[in-house]
């Protein structure tokens, strides 16, 4: 760590594992909470959910910077790490769409399969009546 | 530096002949950061593919029911009998602490203390190894236990209100009822999955002649489950084998020699900072969410 003392950078070193830890602990208390564990309370999902990535990427900007010293390296070196990773960003909205759209899919086929055939339906092979239903 | 120790080969100092470092990094290192940004993308396409699979079935195994024992049987001292997320908790925490001794042999390195540098990745090293260990004691359970395997998924989430008609010996038994959302293991007996047999007594699907039989759990979650945790287990094994040759160059003073500061437990520090770095994110989509 060339612009800190070696003291310096061992109470640094030393302060930032127990943030990680308090932010851990603060991650699992969230999920025991919200999920009714400890006090009988329900919290949304959505928001536990936001809390709870928020409070990941925090501590993975702390490992990255801190840690693995990225921080204090020359700004070009960081942005040639940093900035592939934002193709990431596509990936996920992508494949989360994706995702989505088999469920709906898989649902879609499900009920389908469900359905009874009424007494009233032409006594033939061609009963394939299915309705278009809208693709959300 | 090259130049540092070079005495016979004359290192050209055009900017074409590599006489110049923009990024004031040696050429390992560069490489090293570059690595680990390709394997986070591999990383990073497991848990993509877990989390479009899991958006894309109606229900899935919840982590605080599967995750919820520890080893001896400890939960049971717990009142309520269950430990949610305790002993990945745990497993957290020795990766973390791995990652703390592991900046400290860097940092000893720095100062050229070839003891301080061995003794810190020591605890590192035990760190890792515990790690695994706890790793090991998961899967056994799952594997051992709970026969969960990479075709199979016996935790599975109930979608309708009901009762029912059979127990298991675990837990479950005649006449419970349960709730939309509520999770269960289906246990073997004899080497066969026992499928508890219920009636739905609300919603649409109240019929109270007609019996279902306990559905097994989306199959994904057993193949994705292995194959991420394992992926970083592996990872964590061959950085406590790197670990070890590192130290053990470190005891002998292969480094000190180099007079670089130790550069090498630098980069085996990359590594190890980016193990925990995934963990992080393994422990979020897995565990937490």
């Amino acid at each position: 760590m060339g612009h800190m003392t070696y003291e310096q950078s061992k109470s640094v070193a030393f302060k930032l594992i127990i943030v990680l830890a308090i932010i851990t602990v603060i991650e699992v208390l969230i999920a025991l909470v919200g999920k009714g564990y400890i006090g009988g309370i329900h919290a949304p999902v959505w928001a536990m959910a936001i809390a709870m990535i928020a409070l990941s990427l925090y501590k993975a900007y702390k490992i990255v910077y801190e840690f693995m010293h990225l921080g204090h390296e020359v700004p070009g070196m960081l942005k040639s790490v940093l900035l592939p990773v934002l193709l990431l960003v596509w990936a996920i909205i992508a494949f989360f769409w994706e995702g989505n759209d088999w469920n709906v899919r898989r649902t879609q086929i499900d009920n389908f399969n469900k359905k009874e055939i009424g007494s009233n339906a032409p006594n033939t092979f061609d009963i394939k009546q299915w309705e278009e239903e809208p693709f959300v | 530096m090259a130049t540092d120790t070079t005495e016979h080969v004359k290192v050209d100092s055009g900017t074409w002949d590599g006489g110049n470092q923009p990024f004031k990094a040696s050429y390992g290192k560069l490489m090293m950061w570059y690595f680990l940004l390709s394997d986070a993308f591999t990383f990073a396409g497991f848990l993509i593919a877990y989390g479009a699979l899991r958006i894309s079935m109606p229900s899935w195994p919840v982590p605080d029911f599967v995750f919820s024992i520890l080893p001896f049987e400890l939960e049971k001292l717990i009142p309520g009998g269950v430990a949610p997320l305790i002993f990945v908790t745990f497993m957290t925490f020795v990766l973390l602490f791995s990652s703390y001794t592991m900046v400290r042999a860097v940092q000893e390195g720095h100062q050229e203390n070839r003891k301080g540098v061995v003794y810190w990745m020591i605890l590192t090293i035990i760190g890792g190894a515990a790690f695994l260990g706890c790793q090991a004691w998961e899967w056994n359970t799952l594997i051992g236990k709970e026969h969960m395997t990479i075709s199979t998924n016996p935790f599975g989430t109930h979608t309708e209100a009901g009762v029912y008609l059979e127990g298991d010996g675990h837990g479950i038994n005649e006449g419970d009822t349960f709730k939309p959302g509520d999770s269960y293991l289906i246990h073997q007996h004899g080497g066969e999955f026992h499928r508890l047999k219920y009636k739905v007594t609300e919603g649409a699907g109240a019929d109270s002649e007609k019996v279902h039989q306990m559905e097994f759990g989306p199959k994904a979650f057993g193949a994705l489950f292995y194959f991420i945790t394992g992926f970083h287990g592996f990872h964590v094994f061959s950085g406590v084998v790197f670990l070890i040759i590192i130290m053990v160059n470190s005891f002998t003073g292969l480094y000190a020699e180099r007079k670089n500061g130790y550069e090498m437990v630098e980069k085996i520090g990359l590594y190890w900072h980016f193990v925990d770095l995934v963990w992080v994110f393994v422990f979020l989509v897995f565990y937490l969410l």
